[in-house]
């Protein structure tokens, strides 16, 4: 017997719609950077400032305070890397760098974009602050920075700011 | 075999709905409770298995979220299932017999609210035949009900009796979502749902989280003043193909009962886990209990049913049992999949 022609595909769809709600720490971060600041987190367990704030310490493993701490929107970068890959629909063009940059305040770094247009300048420590969108574009999320940009400042030791930093967290632990 | 039991056990309120409230917030304070009641601190866990579903409330990655409450840092030797936490506790039992660990921490949570659960749970059917009819979970429990019905193996006054006993045995239960006084007969006058069940032949929706702690017979001691003892487990699958089962009995409950050499007559209480009441009588009659056994004192699954969590529930409810003096010798049983599939028993003993 002869099979019929094989099919490439066949359609299976698979709709689910959830009715999600964000968490009173994301909550609380969503609204503040609609309004231009940032928000962070000093864990209980462990005497640092997390950002974006979870409602739980990873570390220790306790449920983080309601009272949130205001933090600048500059700060150092931990490590970098060079990306010729467009961003779809992204105002920067590459090579633009993609850096874990950690706040001046904060003992979390997060992700985000470095435009520079000489690259040879990013360092390891080296001082960044945020360019943020217009105003207008504002919304619920950390794209709001668009990207940071390199500041004046001197590169700074980041061994030497981390043993700061674990001296500060010791203080609140 | 390695002697392995039970030292603690705390679950999260049975909520409808948590809101905002995350899994892994959720799961802290129980945590904080189950190593409070034995002493531990989150560094003395050897081994945390969990499980849990992320098609629940729709959020990809939670279960490695949830590792969060564990303070798992700089790191933890961790496991997860995609089940009921009572085969992560299968898990962390394997790991006890391959001698590698003294104290595990066990978890299961879900929040099934977010979702439709019913049509959530088709998911779990096979993709090519079943799944694309998106048959929800309750339909396929009325046709098993149906086919037992029509059978003769238990009538719908006796579905009834499952519901009131269970909500009458909640009402001691703090943790319990649906409890009260019922009247059977009231119950039956309730219109159908899907049929023949009622409303209340179904387990509720609900939001929550469980934690037990599992210790090798050294630790135990030390560390609980009535250890409850894992004295046999096994767990037997049925075809996740509908039609070739006979969906009236458990045949899976029966093997895994024979494997255990279970005396039904030999039980102070069984816990079962059983999302539907005609499930319940189904596995009453599979494990041939008698009256000498007292089902589901903490109300089952019926009085509150946190998916991922509730055949979790039924090892801490028997255990509850057994540290409360109330029973000796207690039958924790879990299942999983559509129409009763999938069945763990285990026999908990208080010496």
């Amino acid at each position: 017997m002869k099979l019929p022609e094989p099919r490439e595909a066949v359609d299976r769809p698979i709709y689910l719609r959830y009715r999600y709600r964000a968490s009173e720490q994301a909550n609380r971060f969503l609204h503040a950077i609609k309004k231009g600041k940032i928000l962070g987190v000093r864990s209980v367990g462990t005497g640092k400032v997390l950002v974006p704030p979870p409602g739980v310490c990873a570390e220790s493993g306790t449920l983080t305070p309601q009272d949130l701490i205001e933090l600048p929107d500059r700060g150092t970068v931990l490590s970098f890397t060079i990306v010729h890959l467009p961003i779809p629909n992204s105002r920067l063009k590459p090579p633009f760098v993609v850096a874990n940059i950690l706040l001046d305040g904060a003992d979390q770094a997060f992700s985000h974009i470095i435009s520079e247009a000489e690259l040879k300048r990013v360092v390891i420590g080296t001082r960044v602050r945020a360019h943020w969108k217009p105003e207008a574009e504002w919304d619920y999320g950390l794209e709001n920075i668009e990207y940071f940009v390199l500041t004046d400042e001197p590169a700074v030791d980041i061994e030497q700011h981390r043993a700061l930093r674990l001296e500060e967290a010791a203080r609140h632990a | 075999m390695r002697d392995v039991a039970v030292v603690s056990y705390a679950q999260s309120p049975a909520q409808r709905d948590a809101g905002g409230t995350t899994d892994v917030e959720m799961l802290v304070p129980v945590i904080d409770r189950a190593l409070a009641d034995a002493q531990l601190t989150r560094k003395e866990i050897d081994f945390i298995c969990s499980g849990s579903c992320d098609y629940l409330a729709g959020g990809a990655f939670s279960f490695v979220m949830a590792v969060d409450a564990l303070g798992a840092t700089p790191s933890a030797q961790e496991s997860h299932v995609e089940m009921d936490a009572a085969w992560a506790l299968y898990e962390a039992w394997l790991k006890f017999q391959c001698g590698e660990i003294d104290v595990a921490l066990i978890y299961g949570f879900g929040k099934s609210a977010p979702g439709d659960l019913p049509d959530v749970l088709s998911l779990q059917l096979d993709p090519y035949y079943t799944q694309p009819l998106w048959p929800d979970s309750i339909s396929l429990a009325a046709i098993q009900a149906q086919m037992a019905l029509a059978k003769g193996c238990f009538t719908e006054r006796d579905m009834a009796e499952v519901v009131a006993a269970s909500r009458r045995n909640a009402i001691h239960n703090p943790a319990a979502q649906l409890k009260g006084e019922f009247d059977v007969s009231d119950l039956l006058k309730e219109e159908t749902f899907v049929s023949p069940l009622r409303k209340h032949d179904c387990c509720p929706i609900t939001d929550g989280c469980s934690v037990l702690i599992l210790a090798s017979a050294e630790k135990a001691r030390a560390l609980c003043e009535r250890p409850v003892w894992l004295r046999g487990i096994n767990h037997r699958m049925e075809s996740h193909f509908l039609g070739t089962r006979d969906l009236t009995t458990s045949t899976s409950t029966m093997k895994a009962a024979e494997t255990l050499k279970l005396d039904g007559d030999k039980l102070d209480v069984a816990e079962l886990y059983a999302p539907f009441s005609h499930q319940q009588l189904i596995l009453q009659q599979s494990l041939k209990l008698t009256d000498n056994t007292r089902v589901n004192p903490s109300g089952g699954a019926l009085a509150g049913h946190v998916l991922m969590a509730a055949g979790l529930d039924r090892f801490g409810a028997a255990a509850r049992e057994i540290w409360s003096g109330r029973a000796d010798r207690a039958l924790a049983h879990a299942t999983s999949g559509p129409c009763l599939q999938q069945n763990m028993l285990a026999i908990l003993e208080g010496a």
